[in-house]
């Protein structure tokens, strides 16, 4: 029977923390651009654009990510579509992390006072340029720190991926603990290097709303 | 072309109304807080807009560059219709008429002489040279040249209501329209700004105020209009206005304010 060492392990889940790594990231900037042409659509589009956006927010926001996930892995295995692991984990948290993102930053927008909209108006700026140079230079600067404090919660979403068999830092973890029988040292390693991603970024974004605020006062 | 040489005529026209409002009503919802006002400003003029609050006041000079929209009725500016539906004609409409708030609404996060060169470099595509010179002529018209790369938090509230007069300025309008500028301001601030708005109406502007300042109306205005439920109940010079008040409503709206 092969040893396993502890280093046998760490460095396996050093290997895939890099998935994880990636999977977040694409989960990260595709939600961020896709909740941005979503916010652009509340903020320009007519009712029905507001109302169809705002029940996709709803979808997203109350059903289980996990749920997300099986659905767009099984689901679009339904439609005649082969899907890999890869990309329905992929989509599902982009989609997810639009919702999320697109809320988040209409937030802020509205957090704008009226005032500002009003003025720019009157000095015959179009919407373009209001957004562009008035409203979200403001919204910016109130809209990073729970921003980032989101990509925490994007970072421990993909943990679910696991679940449809995209091997991250959690199924890696698993695939581990079933070979070595030590589970509770391969767990407790995988908890230690999700802390070790999340806890800078949440650090960071204490940091950034501790200057916003005092920008502000 | 022929279109173009109508409006030119129309804005060289001496003494001819610059605003032009037939029978306007605006409701929100099911209250209707304008009744049908007529109302003709001249060019140069300057007219008071006095009243309770929720007479319609504000609502009225908000109607005239399109923060709200009316359902009824007609306004004209510089002889161009408003037009709520066509962007273009809304952008060329705010062009010609400036609004000061009451509130300032100054742009946070641009310094002072920014705020001023923001709209004639967006809309007027005018050189950043040429919108800076602008708006130094402008700050040190208001009094205030020295705080061109001041940020609007670092100033008073005269201060930069002061400001946002140069930047309605800077858009070169053919009407002023001031919301209640002096009400957010401590009473100390309050000359300063209105010393300013006195300058303007002596060069000439044509402008349209809403005000509770009662002495100032008297001593600028050529015009004085009593607002009541939405309606132009009495207008008049101010010395007739305020001297002999025709109607029992503005009578007690006067008797009220010494009390």
């Amino acid at each position: 029977m092969t040893e396993f060492t502890s280093w046998d392990i760490v460095r396996n889940l050093l290997l895939a923390v890099r998935w994880t790594v990636v999977l977040s990231l694409i989960a990260f900037v595709g939600g961020s651009v896709v909740g941005a042409a979503l916010l652009a659509l509340r903020l320009r589009g007519g009712k029905v654009a507001q109302r169809c956006i705002g029940g996709y927010v709803q979808v997203f926001q109350g059903t289980p990510l996990l749920m997300q996930l099986f659905l767009g892995y099984f689901g679009l295995g339904l439609l005649g579509l082969d899907v890999s692991p890869w990309t329905a984990a992929a989509l599902a948290l982009t989609l997810y992390t639009s919702a999320y993102l697109t809320e988040i930053w209409r937030g802020c927008v509205a957090s704008i006072p009226k005032g500002q909209w009003e003025a720019s108006t009157s000095l015959a700026l179009s919407f373009g340029e209001q957004m562009r140079h008035v409203i979200l230079p403001q919204a910016v600067k109130i809209a990073t720190a729970p921003t980032v404090g989101f990509l925490v919660q994007v970072i421990k979403g993909t943990a679910l991926a696991s679940v449809i068999g995209f091997v991250e830092l959690t199924k890696a973890g698993s695939m581990i603990a079933n070979v070595t029988f030590r589970p509770f040292t391969v767990f407790a390693c995988v908890a230690l290097f999700y802390f070790a991603l999340c806890f800078p970024i949440s650090l960071f974004a204490k940091t950034l709303e501790r200057k916003t605020n005092v920008s502000r006062a | 072309m022929s279109a173009v040489l109508e409006t030119t005529e129309t804005t060289t026209a001496v003494g001819a109304p610059v605003v032009r409002i037939t029978a306007l009503r605006k409701s929100f919802g099911t209250n209707e807080v304008l009744k049908g006002i007529d109302l003709d400003v001249l060019r140069g003029e300057v007219v008071c807009i006095i009243g309770k609050s929720g007479s319609g006041k504000s609502t009225l000079l908000r109607c005239i560059n399109g923060l709200e929209e009316f359902q009824d009725g007609s306004l004209t500016v510089d002889g161009k219709p408003l037009l709520h539906e066509s962007a273009m004609a809304m952008r060329a409409l705010r062009q010609r008429v400036g609004m000061i708030f009451q509130g300032f609404n100054l742009f946070p996060h641009l310094s002072v002489g920014r705020n001023v060169m923001l709209a004639p470099t967006l809309v007027k595509k005018r050189s950043g040279a040429d919108a800076e010179a602008q708006a130094k002529k402008l700050l040190t018209r208001v009094g205030l040249a020295e705080k061109f790369d001041a940020m609007p938090e670092q100033l008073s509230g005269g201060q930069q209501q002061r400001v946002a007069i140069a930047r309605a300025l800077a858009m070169e309008p053919a009407v002023l329209l001031c919301d209640e500028i002096t009400s957010a301001l401590d009473p100390e601030l309050v000359g300063e700004v209105l010393r300013v708005v006195e300058s303007l109406a002596d060069e000439g502007m044509t402008l349209l105020m809403v005000t509770h300042e009662m002495s100032f109306a008297r001593k600028v205005s050529d015009r004085v209009i009593f607002m009541h439920q939405g309606r132009v109940h009495e207008m008049g010079p101010p010395a007739e206005l305020f001297g002999s008040p025709k109607t029992p409503e503005l009578q007690q709206f006067l008797s009220s304010l010494h009390d």
